[in-house]
């Protein structure tokens, strides 16, 4: 057993910046761990994350910002669907969180005087944002690969690298006994037996063909464990990043730093304007950020940027270029010296791949699929100050026991939209935070790791050799293949449910999703060797890409509402029309009873189950935890906002006013 | 730097691609030539994910999809090394158009030279990774506890390190080098995994340790914290493979698709290791 004297063995499945916190924290609380990762861990999607980290900080402190601040800009940006109690918990643990990658020796940008300098990013007035250079990603991943190498030197931890993760291993209590991975060079299939799993794989912007992720990021480890009967949360809410450089095999991230460090955003003001974008004069350039969002110019979050630069594209028909669309980001007006400083890495792939010097001719960029907000869905333990319960075997645990999910591939932290630079924080925390909970619930197993029948074990590794075989010579007269079929899920999925969601659209895709997924379950492979075998690895992604792109597709047609990056411009909230004081009250009034109304709906987990006999996701929708902060208006730039917010402030008072006699009565 | 687009007067309809493809690790290695329509914009990635879609040779023949490596496709990860016209480099940045510039022909793609090849374009880089235990390329921190901020580092050590942080084990400054040879071990009837693993760690412990874990005991040696294993790792490069092995021959600084100063690290190196001999010597 785990309990007594054997150390807890974990399995973690995936090597970002989750499973690296995850696996060294771990580590050091005396668990050994079976590290699973497609890649070696050092080149882990982590890397590309580009801006930096949040925290509160002492500067920020100074001009009254607190983690209760960070709280509320977080679930603000996030249009209340992030879970408080985690949220505030990541909050408080920042400032910590950073220290310690200091410590670790992540080289973050220093002040003259060698403190730890900050930047400003989207969707926060205070400049919370450490950052190193623009590889920020890059350097904190570095740094807990260093870790993991020296736990794996050693011993507390053993790496498999380019393996991939099957499915979890379950008993017929339906607990996780382990999990099942394919060794990617000799194609061994092969159980891992444990106490616990912890599933720390990223995102799933692969579903959408191109994306501004690795080529790792299929979302197939956590579908397969949806597939498993773990539930699935929030799906349809993915980030489309406002600024990224178009490209045939990616679309590669331009950092919001760029804008945090003074970028601006426009557009010639003439459509299609011939000339070099140094010759148009200031008047005759459309900065549209900065007229429409005054406060927060261009660093309004990022689902805003994306509609509005998808806006002055299709809508407006202002594209910098006819045949394609992109507007400018601009740089060219700050130093180059400290362009190199503060933004060298990401200039240098712009220059690289565009051809262009950024540092002297405006980038042309465009939105592109980024982050998925939703995941498999966890648990949490909600401690008396509001925040979770350090230690408790809950946290993080999906709803099959002894499988836990952190980083990207949890729900809980972004809400409907994630703020920059909060991304890097909520992996690292998670992993890090988990730690306790994962052995504590180790300890209390009567039956562990080396207890888990030979007979389960066989049998996992058999189901999946089956499927393995069969894909190699089980559709010898099909004609499909992998890699088109891809390209048609990413060109329908691109289409219909990225910035702006119709439900027409919706439902037609549904159906087409349907017929895709057939095909591909059909898949006809050019190579059925049983060395190195990319092509049915990759198969076997597609296939697994079905479940959790149908669940976003029913996620976005169900949920008819506008809430961050989930955008349906048929259930918009209308602008306040009236300049008559009386008139615009009474709308600013039927405004805020829509909005209460619709949050009464809609404020909701959607959470999806994958039912095998229909091939489809079931969809309910679960109370977020809102305790915290009572949901309010998210009025960014909104005609009338100063009307609404007035109406709705008075609401929030007088509910206030009402609690406190409430609770004068209730103590009485 | 002019528009890749600008350097090429014609656009071609269709690409000749030639791959040096080896099916397996000791197999024979054969060249596979490969035709694909032109786009707009091609990489070497984008070019290889059309090779793997169609399957195809120039001749008609069904063939498996060349097997390669990558991962972020914006040069931060160091996973799509490659050789291409005989340079070796990322295949994310390779881009077509400029390719085409310099040889309209073709584009040739072979695996790099000095690690087994596991196939096609896949190649086992273990090695690189074991020489970051060699050098204990980590800082030893007492804890993962919250224990307050790390000491002030002033803004010039911060410009030092990072360049130096950028690494991303790409391998290409080893490719490049000379002095690195190619160690290709096979797995013995009977042996285990782990008894293989031991018997070539053993083997790349002696041979020569190569420009990027060199760059990286910098790194660490100029940490507040790290250099508390300064000692530990100067000894480590003085030893068989070390710092001495290396013939100055400067290609790696050379082909560094980060342009990470490594001949600088490589002075440092030496300086550094002298002077421990040095101290060795007096505390003898």
């Amino acid at each position: 057993m785990a309990a007594s004297n054997q150390p807890a063995r974990v399995v973690v499945i995936g090597g970002g910046l989750a499973g690296l916190a995850s696996t060294m924290k771990l580590a050091e609380l005396g668990a050994t761990v079976d590290l699973i990762s497609l890649t070696p861990v050092k080149r882990s999607h982590s890397v590309c994350a580009q801006g930096g980290i949040n925290s509160c900080n002492d500067q920020t402190r100074q001009l009254g910002d607190a983690e209760w601040n960070h709280l509320d800009d977080t679930v603000y940006g996030g249009d209340f669907l992030n879970h408080q109690p985690p949220v505030k918990e990541m909050a408080m643990w920042a400032p910590k969180v950073i220290e310690l990658m200091d410590r670790l020796g992540v080289p973050f940008n220093r002040t003259e005087e060698g403190f730890i300098d900050r930047r400003r990013f989207g969707g926060t007035l205070f400049k919370r944002t450490a950052f190193a250079g623009a590889t920020t990603g890059q350097q904190l991943l570095y740094a807990l690969d260093e870790q993991v190498r020296r736990c794996e030197s050693e011993g507390s931890v053993r790496k498999f690298e380019f393996w991939d993760f099957l499915g979890p291993i379950q008993d017929e209590t339906g607990r996780c006994r382990g999990a099942v991975a394919q060794n990617l060079t000799t194609m061994e299939i092969r159980a891992f037996p444990a106490d616990a799993v912890v599933v720390a794989t990223g995102g799933c912007g692969l579903i959408y063909g191109r994306s501004t992720m690795s080529v790792f990021c299929t979302g197939s480890a956590a579908s397969r464990c949806f597939q498993a009967g773990a539930k699935y949360g929030n799906a349809e809410f993915i980030q489309v990043h406002p600024t990224a450089i178009p490209g045939a095999d990616k679309l590669r991230l331009m950092s919001e730093s760029a804008r945090g460090e003074g970028g601006r955003v426009w557009v010639p003001r003439k459509a299609h304007d011939p000339r070099e974008p140094k010759q148009i004069p200031d008047s005759e350039r459309y900065y549209f950020l900065e007229e429409r969002y005054p406060e927060y110019g261009n660093l309004v979050p990022r689902d805003i940027a994306t509609r509005e630069i998808f806006d002055i594209c299709v809508n407006e028909g202002l594209s910098v270029e006819s045949d394609r669309m992109c507007v400018y980001l601009d740089l060219t007006h700050i130093p180059r010296h400290e362009l190199d400083r503060k933004l060298g890495g990401i200039l240098e792939i712009y220059e690289k791949f565009q051809g262009v010097d950024p540092r002297d001719e405006p980038m042309k960029i465009f939105p592109a699929v980024h982050y998925s907000m939703g995941g498999l869905w966890a648990d949490y333990v909600k401690s008396a100050d509001g925040g979770l319960e350090a230690g408790a075997p809950r946290n993080h645990m999906t709803n099959i026991e002894g499988l836990y999910a952190m980083g990207e591939c949890d729900y809980h932290y972004h809400g409907a939209n994630r703020l920059g630079a909060n991304s890097l924080l909520s992996c690292i925390f998670t992993g890090l935070f988990t730690g306790s909970s994962i052995v504590n619930y180790a300890a209390s197993q009567t039956s562990g790791a080396d207890d888990v029948p030979e007979s389960l074990l066989a049998s996992a590794v058999q189901a999946q050799q089956e499927r393995h075989d069969h894909l190699l010579h089980g559709n010898k007269d099909s004609d499909e293949n992998p890699y088109l079929i891809h390209q048609e899920l990413g060109d329908l999925m691109t289409r219909v449910a990225t910035v702006v969601r119709k439900n027409d659209q919706l439902s037609e895709a549904m159906g087409k999703i349907d017929e895709l997924h057939e095909r591909a379950m059909r898949v006809n492979l050019a190579d059925t060797g049983a060395w190195t075998n990319q092509n049915v690895v990759f198969a076997k992604a597609l296939q697994d890409m079905f479940p959790v792109a149908k669940a976003l597709l029913k996620g976005a047609l169900q949920r008819d509402e506008c809430r961050g990056a989930h955008f349906k411009p048929d259930f918009i909230k209308p602008p306040l029309t009236s300049e008559d004081p009386t008139e615009r009250r009474r709308q600013a009034e039927a405004w805020c009873d829509a909005f209460q109304a619709n949050n009464e709906k809609y404020l909701k987990s959607t959470i999806a189950t994958w039912n095998a006999e229909t091939n489809q996701p079931d969809l309910t929708y679960e109370d977020v935890d809102t305790s915290l902060i009572p949901p309010r208006p998210r009025l960014y730039g909104l005609v009338g906002a100063e009307a609404i917010e007035e109406v709705w402030n008075e609401r929030a008072a007088a509910t206030a006013a009402d609690d406190d006699t409430n609770r004068y009565a209730d103590s009485h | 730097m002019t528009a890749p687009e600008t350097s090429i007067k014609n656009r071609p309809q269709f690409i000749n691609v030639r791959v040096l493809r080896q099916d397996e690790p000791g197999a024979k290695s054969y060249w596979e030539l490969h035709k694909i329509k032109y786009e707009r914009e091609m990489n070497v990635i984008s070019v290889l994910q059309r090779i793997a879609a169609q399957a195809t040779t120039v001749d008609g023949k069904k063939v498996t999809p060349v097997a390669w490596d990558c991962g972020c496709l914006e040069e931060v990860c160091g996973s799509c090394t490659m050789v291409i016209n005989g340079r070796v480099r990322q295949s994310c940045s390779a881009l077509v158009d400029r390719l085409l510039a310099d040889n309209p022909d073709e584009i040739v793609l072979e695996p790099m030279t000095k690690f087994p090849v596991v196939r096609d374009l896949m190649v086992d880089r273990a090695r690189l990774f074991r020489s970051l235990k060699r050098i204990q390329g980590w800082v030893p921190v007492d804890s993962y506890y919250n224990l307050g901020p790390g000491e002030r580092i002033p803004r010039e050590d911060q410009e030092r390190n990072y360049p130096l942080s950028q690494c991303m084990s790409c391998g290409c400054c080893l490719d490049a080098c000379p002095q690195y040879q190619k160690i290709e071990l096979t797995q013995n009837e009977g042996e285990s995994d782990e008894e293989f693993e031991q018997r070539q760690n053993a083997e790349f412990d002696e041979a020569f340790i190569g420009a990027a874990a060199i760059s990286q005991a910098m790194l660490f040696n100029n940490h507040p914290t790290g250099k508390a294993l300064a000692a530990e790792r100067l000894e480590a490069l003085s030893g068989p493979g070390g710092i001495t092995t290396c013939g100055n021959a400067q290609n790696c600084v050379a082909v560094c698709p980060k342009e990470i100063p490594l001949t600088r690290s490589i002075a440092r190196t030496g300086r550094a290791t002298t002077l421990h001999a040095i101290k060795k010597w007096f505390e003898r």
